[in-house]
C-alpha cells in the first residue's frame, strides 16, 4: 500500500490539497528502550508536488517535522480533473509517490 | 551488590529523559543534515539559518504574514501550524522554531499558481517563538507567535 494519502478538492477555482504521509520521522537521537541503542535518523528530506506535470510546490524538511507528516496547500493553477503527483524522498534513499485526480 | 541492577535503573532513567527530549525534537545531532540546504538545517540559531539561507538579509515584521498556531501545545511532538500571506510574488516560506536545537523546521518553495498557504505539523522541544519567514519579490517578511509547550500534558 502506498505511504501517501491525498485529497484534492476544487471549489470556486481554488484547489485545496491535503496529504498525509506514513513515515517515522526519527530524529536520530531517540533510544530504543529495550536495547538502549540509538534509533538511527530516518526522516523525509524532500517533498514535491506537480500538477499536470508542472511543478507547484517543493519542500525541504528537517527532523522537526512531526511523525506521519501532514501537509496542506492551495493551488489556483489546477482545476477539476487535473493530475496531481506528490512524492517524497528520505535520508535513507527511500521514496514514494502517488498520483491523484483533483475532484 | 548487584551493579547490574543499578546500571539498569540508571540507564532506564536516562533513556526515558532522552526519549522525551528527542520525541519533542529537542536534540538533533550535527551528523544529520538535509540533502538541500544542509548548512541551514544544521544551523544552531535563527541568525545562523538566515545567514545560510538568505545571506544575512534583514527581515521586516509584516502584518501580511499570518501564522496560526495554538497558544498552548500539550504535546510538543505534534504542533499544528498554518502560515498564510496576502503578499504577492511569493517565492518561499520557511518555518523556524527559535528554541529548537536546530531552528529550521521546513522550507517550502512556491511556484506561480500556488497560493501562499501552508499547513503542517511540527515538533517543538520547549516553549518557543514559532517564526514564519516569507520571501516575496526578493524581500523577507516575517511574523512570529509564541507557543507554550507543557511537558507532562496536564493541560496547564
Amino acid at each position: 500500500m502506498s505511504t501517501i494519502k491525498i485529497r484534492a478538492k476544487n471549489k470556486d477555482g481554488l484547489t485545496t490539497v491535503k496529504a498525509l504521509i506514513n513515515h517515522p520521522m526519527e530524529t536520530g537521537m531517540r533510544k530504543d528502550k529495550k536495547t538502549s541503542k540509538m534509533i538511527p535518523a530516518h526522516f523525509i528530506q524532500e517533498v514535491s508536488c506537480t500538477a499536470n506535470g508542472k511543478k507547484v510546490l517543493h519542500a525541504n524538511w528537517g527532523t522537526a517535522v512531526s511523525k506521519n507528516p501532514y501537509i496542506s496547500f492551495k493551488l489556483t493553477g489546477a482545476g477539476k480533473g487535473d493530475q496531481l503527483v506528490l512524492s517524497w524522498k528520505d535520508n535513507l534513499g527511500n521514496s514514494d509517490s502517488l498520483t491523484s485526480v483533483v475532484k | 551488590m548487584n551493579s547490574q541492577r543499578r546500571l539498569m535503573l540508571k540507564s532506564s532513567f536516562a533513556t526515558a529523559a532522552l526519549g522525551t527530549a528527542v520525541a519533542a525534537g529537542l536534540i538533533t545531532p550535527r551528523s544529520i543534515m538535509a540533502a538541500n540546504l544542509p548548512n541551514a538545517f544544521a544551523a544552531k540559531s535563527v541568525t545562523g539559518v538566515i545567514n545560510e539561507m538568505f545571506a544575512g538579509q534583514t527581515r521586516l515584521t509584516s502584518k501580511q504574514v499570518q501564522i496560526k498556531a495554538p497558544d498552548i501545545a500539550e504535546n510538543g511532538a505534534v504542533v499544528p501550524v498554518t502560515i498564510s500571506s496576502d503578499l504577492k510574488d511569493i517565492q518561499s516560506i520557511s518555518l523556524l522554531v527559535s528554541n529548537n536545537a536546530t531552528p529550521l523546521v521546513a522550507s517550502y518553495d512556491f511556484e506561480p499558481g500556488t497560493e501562499a498557504f501552508i499547513s503542517t505539523r511540527i515538533k517543538m522541544g520547549k516553549t518557543s517563538e514559532v517564526e514564519a519567514i516569507v520571501k516575496a519579490g526578493g524581500k523577507l517578511y516575517t511574523a512570529s507567535k509564541e507557543v507554550k509547550v507543557t511537558i507532562g500534558g496536564c493541560g496547564g
